[in-house]
């Protein structure tokens, strides 16, 4: 068998491929000659082997065959063998394999190896991929590395630690007494490791934490020592030295100095030091700049020193690289909430950063934007946040519409604003508006009285506009059916009002109707519109027509509303201009269920079910007690759904006779959450409504008044005597007309009782 | 902590893949074709940072890039490690590479992916950052490849 071509010659003969197909077909060629070269277990050649195989690895080919060979690259004596061997295990095993286990020998054996390169091929294997089972196994043998002068071990016994205690964190305790005399290393290269080791374990460990916090002065000199040192050619990177490890400590400090106001004192010189005499013209500079910013805000430093950080904040801001631009926005938007008037203070420059091309600045900025908004900045921001949403890519549009909205609801000036930036938002972002905008926004345009005719003016003009964005028309349609009279009779105080007719705003409803653009929900909210309308307009009869036919639509929703509509304006028409009426000023509660009743015998319920509702629990509330009628709501989450909330309503009759035209009706509007009404009919058992005992007792009550008992114990007696009686037969009609008599009561029950309505 | 460090070029194809948290090979093609359709979608006036993609982690993950000529080095990060670093860090990582192999271009990092792979081993470890000094990295792969000479010569 001819000797395993070079990897060299597999990637050039690999790259002549022109096809993928024909790629493919050199690999499966070359992945045979390989596996019968495994077979033969030829030691001189394996190790070209698996160096081509893992090649194919990373060009996306399978290369699990080749485990086992790596594994006994990895015993082999060769310094080469066992490079590409450890290489091997790394890409190609892991812990969910049992095969990893076989290593566990040989990296015990290799770390104990006389020459410092395999021992360190060995650490970083271990420190790359070991299992717990490993960590726990060698643990030992990597807290003597820990401890060694060799400063190359050292520092990677220091990294592979790290493993091990991520992987088994009750094994940090073991290398406790090795961490003492880290910091006093001078390699930059283990002092580096080591802090990461005692970052990874004060994080971990509050007890570590406390106990490492009174290293805090060593790393202060540490610090002090890099900055003031003068130029040192092997750790100099642009002119500063040692970065990293100044990055490092910085990072460590702050773990340490959080919430601990002694720690913090003592690093207060260093930062202020660290901040003004770093040079900025390279990025090295500000990235310790950046990391300085972070420690002083998070740890307890005095205010000057807060506001120093936040001020390099602002000048990053302003600096040409937009890297810069990007972690500056970052680091104020973790701080906006505790320092949120020092950040004020760069509003304009932030809001400027909205114009930037760059996608994840103009996305850090909005956000930012918005947690700046407050009541005195309003109107200017706002202009600046419509003009961004006007000009935004579309991913930014539905975020940027809901934070629109949150801020105007918060800090609105005045009503009208409110309503015109509403208006603005619906106009040029409408169809990216959340689902659950619309009924929040129908509730504030009801709550704005004296707003109402100016509000359905503009509405019903951004309509002779444009018709395509969904959420617009739907709010639109059911402001002109509500308010559609104030708008006919021209009564609009705010602005110019507008002569329009009935017949005219009837069409631009019906055109909704027909619209392709229209969806369902849309047609659904013109329809009832259209309806509310006959109590509001004189022009009935066009009503009536279009009303009719739409009973025959194909669209089920529609059809069912039409006849529901059809059907009030012939038999219930003398209930039609009630519930037909204005819907009255709701009351945001906590809860989001708004309750009003309108006397008599006839409820309205308008429910707003979202997320905010089903988080509270709502407690039972009686909604009418009067003359004998009593009906109680309760509210409770489904078992096991819990999403799904359950209201049961109790209605009481406590007078002696009983009541009649007893007339229940919902009204509940479309929301975007699943809301499924199911009218259980909750009989308990033993009730005595339909229990066939109560005829019986009624018998003998009869029979027992005819016999007229004059005191207790001639009552005693009769009611005895009269109750033996009764004839069996009595009984047997009882038990044989129950089931017609349950029959007819349900069948009462479905025709006159239950009637939904949606608007 | 370093999540993967990946070398493509201009068309996606993989010069060298690292990762530093198991994922199956299949999941780990996946991650290589996303992070290279993000990348090569960005400007090249616009910054380094970018949201991984759904594949590595999503909204805690950063993939932090830069584009030397016909090759994205890309690492990716979760949130413990300072991104401006990173970007230092990228830079010693080329310089080294630079150094090594004299003027380094596309052809060597193919050639020789095993080379870049001991480098690379000297300078992250663990997914954690263990020798920044290029010096000491470049002593320590040449001290190994002499040992892996010499046996050679055996």
């Amino acid at each position: 068998m001819p000797a395993p071509i070079r990897l060299r010659e597999l990637i050039r003969t690999i790259r002549t491929a022109r096809t993928q197909a024909e790629e493919r077909e050199m690999i499966q060629k070359e992945c045979a000659a390989i596996r019968s070269s495994f077979r033969e277990e030829d030691n001189t050649y394996r190790c070209r082997n698996v160096a081509k195989l893992l090649y194919m690895h990373m060009l996306g080919y399978p290369a699990h065959f080749g485990q086992l060979e790596c594994l006994k690259l990895i015993a082999s004596q060769k310094f080469t063998d066992k490079r590409i061997g450890y290489l091997g295990a790394m890409l190609l095993l892991d812990e969910r394999q049992d095969v990893h286990l076989l290593m566990t020998n040989c990296i015990k054996n290799d770390l104990n190896h006389s020459t410092q390169y395999v021992q360190g091929l060995a650490l970083c294997t271990l420190g790359c991929m070991g299992s717990s089972e490993m960590c726990r196994d060698l643990a030992g043998e990597v807290e003597k590395l820990l401890k060694t002068s060799n400063s190359y071990l050292r520092k990677k016994a220091a990294l592979c630690a790290v493993h091990v205690i991520r992987k088994v964190p009750e094994l940090m305790e073991m290398f406790l007494p090795a961490t003492k005399n880290l910091l006093s290393e001078k390699n930059h290269g283990v002092l580096h490791t080591s802090v990461v080791l005692l970052t990874e374990m004060c994080e971990r460990s509050p007890d570590m934490l406390l106990h490492f916090r009174k290293l805090v002065p060593q790393l202060v000199r540490i610090l002090k020592n890099l900055i003031m040192s003068g130029y040192s050619p092997e750790h100099d990177v642009s002119g500063i030295s040692d970065p990293f490890l100044q990055v490092r400590i910085l990072r460590l400090l702050r773990i340490l100095g959080r919430s601990d106001d002694d720690s913090s004192e003592a690093m207060n010189d260093i930062l202020a030091q660290v901040a003004t005499n770093t040079e900025t013209s390279k990025n090295v500079g500000n990235a310790i700049l950046y990391e300085t910013v972070l420690t002083i805000m998070d740890i307890k430093s005095e205010s000057g020193l807060r506001v120093l950080a936040i001020n390099i904040l602002g000048r990053f801001l302003l600096n040409n690289d937009k890297n810069i631009r990007y972690v500056a926005l970052t680091s104020l938007l973790k701080t906006v909430q505790t320092d949120h008037n020092a950040v004020q203070r760069h509003r304009s420059t932030i809001v400027d950063c909205l114009k930037d091309l760059d996608v994840s600045i103009k996305r850090r900025a909005m956000e930012l934007s918005f947690a700046l908004v407050n009541g005195n900045n309003i109107r200017g921001m706002m202009k600046e946040l419509l003009y961004f949403l006007d000009s935004c890519d579309p991913e930014f549009k539905a975020d940027c519409a809901s934070g629109v909205f949150l801020a105007a609801e918060k800090y609105a000036p005045s009503k009208r604003w409110h309503i015109d930036t509403i208006m603005r938002v619906l106009t040029t972002a409408g169809s990216y508006v959340r689902d659950d905008s619309v009924p929040n926004l129908i509730q504030l345009i009801t709550n704005s009285v004296e707003m109402h005719a100016y509000t359905v003016q503009r509405l019903y003009k951004a309509l002779l506009d444009d018709i395509s964005q969904q959420p617009l028309v739907q709010v639109s349609s059911w402001c002109i059916g509500e308010y559609g009279d104030l708008l006919v009779s021209g009564q609009c105080e705010e602005e110019e009002p507008i002569q329009v007719t009935e017949d005219e705003v009837l069409d631009v409803l019906e055109g909704l109707l027909v619209s392709n653009l229209s969806t369902p929900v849309t047609r659904g909210y013109s329809l009832t519109a259209i309806m509310k309308l006959s109590t509001r307009f004189s022009s009935i009869n066009r009503i009536k027509k279009v009303v009719s036919i739409y009973g025959s639509s194909i669209d089920v929703e529609l059809q069912q509303r039409a006849v529901e509509y059809n059907a009030l304006f012939k038999k219930y028409d003398h209930m039609r201009p009630a519930l037909l009426e204005r819907m009255p000023i709701m009351e945001k509660t906590a809860s989001n269920v708004h309750t009003m009743f309108f006397g008599g015998y006839v409820w309205y319920y308008f429910f707003t079910l979202n997320c905010a509702f089903l988080s509270l629990a709502i407690p039972p509330m009686t909604a009418y007690s009067k003359n004998g009628l009593k009906i109680e709501f309760t509210f409770e989450r489904a078992n096991p759904n819990p999403n799904i909330a359950v209201i049961t309503i109790h209605a009481t009759n406590t007078t002696e006779a009983d009541m009649t035209e007893f007339v229940f009706q919902a009204a509940v509007p479309k929301v975007s959450h699943d809301l499924s009404v199911t009218f259980v009919l909750e009989w308990p058992s033993q009730s005595p409504d339909l229990n066939p005992i109560e005829n019986l007792w009624r018998e003998l009550k009869v029979r027992v008044a005819q016999q007229q008992p004059q005191n207790i114990t001639a009552l005693e007696e009769i009611c005895m005597e009269e109750w033996a009686k009764i004839p069996a037969t009595v009984c047997e009609n009882f038990v044989k007309t129950y089931r017609k008599c349950l029959t007819s009561v349900i069948d009462n029950i479905y025709r006159n009782f239950w009637t939904i309505k949606r608007t | 902590m370093i999540k993967a460090i990946l070398i493509f070029n201009n068309h996606g194809k993989p010069r060298l893949s690292k990762f530093y948290e198991h994922y199956s090979e299949d999941t780990e093609q996946q991650i290589i074709r996303e992070t290279f359709h993000l990348v090569s979608k960005r400007d090249e006036n616009v910054c380094n940072f970018l949201e991984g993609g759904m594949l590595i982690g999503g909204s805690e993950n950063k993939l932090i890039y830069r584009h030397y000529a016909t090759l994205y080095f890309v690492f990716c990060v979760d949130s413990s490690e300072s991104e401006l670093g990173i970007l230092d860090l990228i830079q010693v990582f080329v310089e080294t590479l630079d150094k090594c192999f004299e003027n380094v271009c596309e052809l060597d990092l193919i050639f020789h992916v095993d080379k870049v792979h001991n480098i690379l081993a000297e300078m992250v470890m663990g997914g954690m950052v263990l020798e920044t000094n290029m010096n000491e990295i470049i002593t320590q792969v040449d001290a190994q490849n002499k040992m892996e000479k010499s046996e050679v010569r055996l």
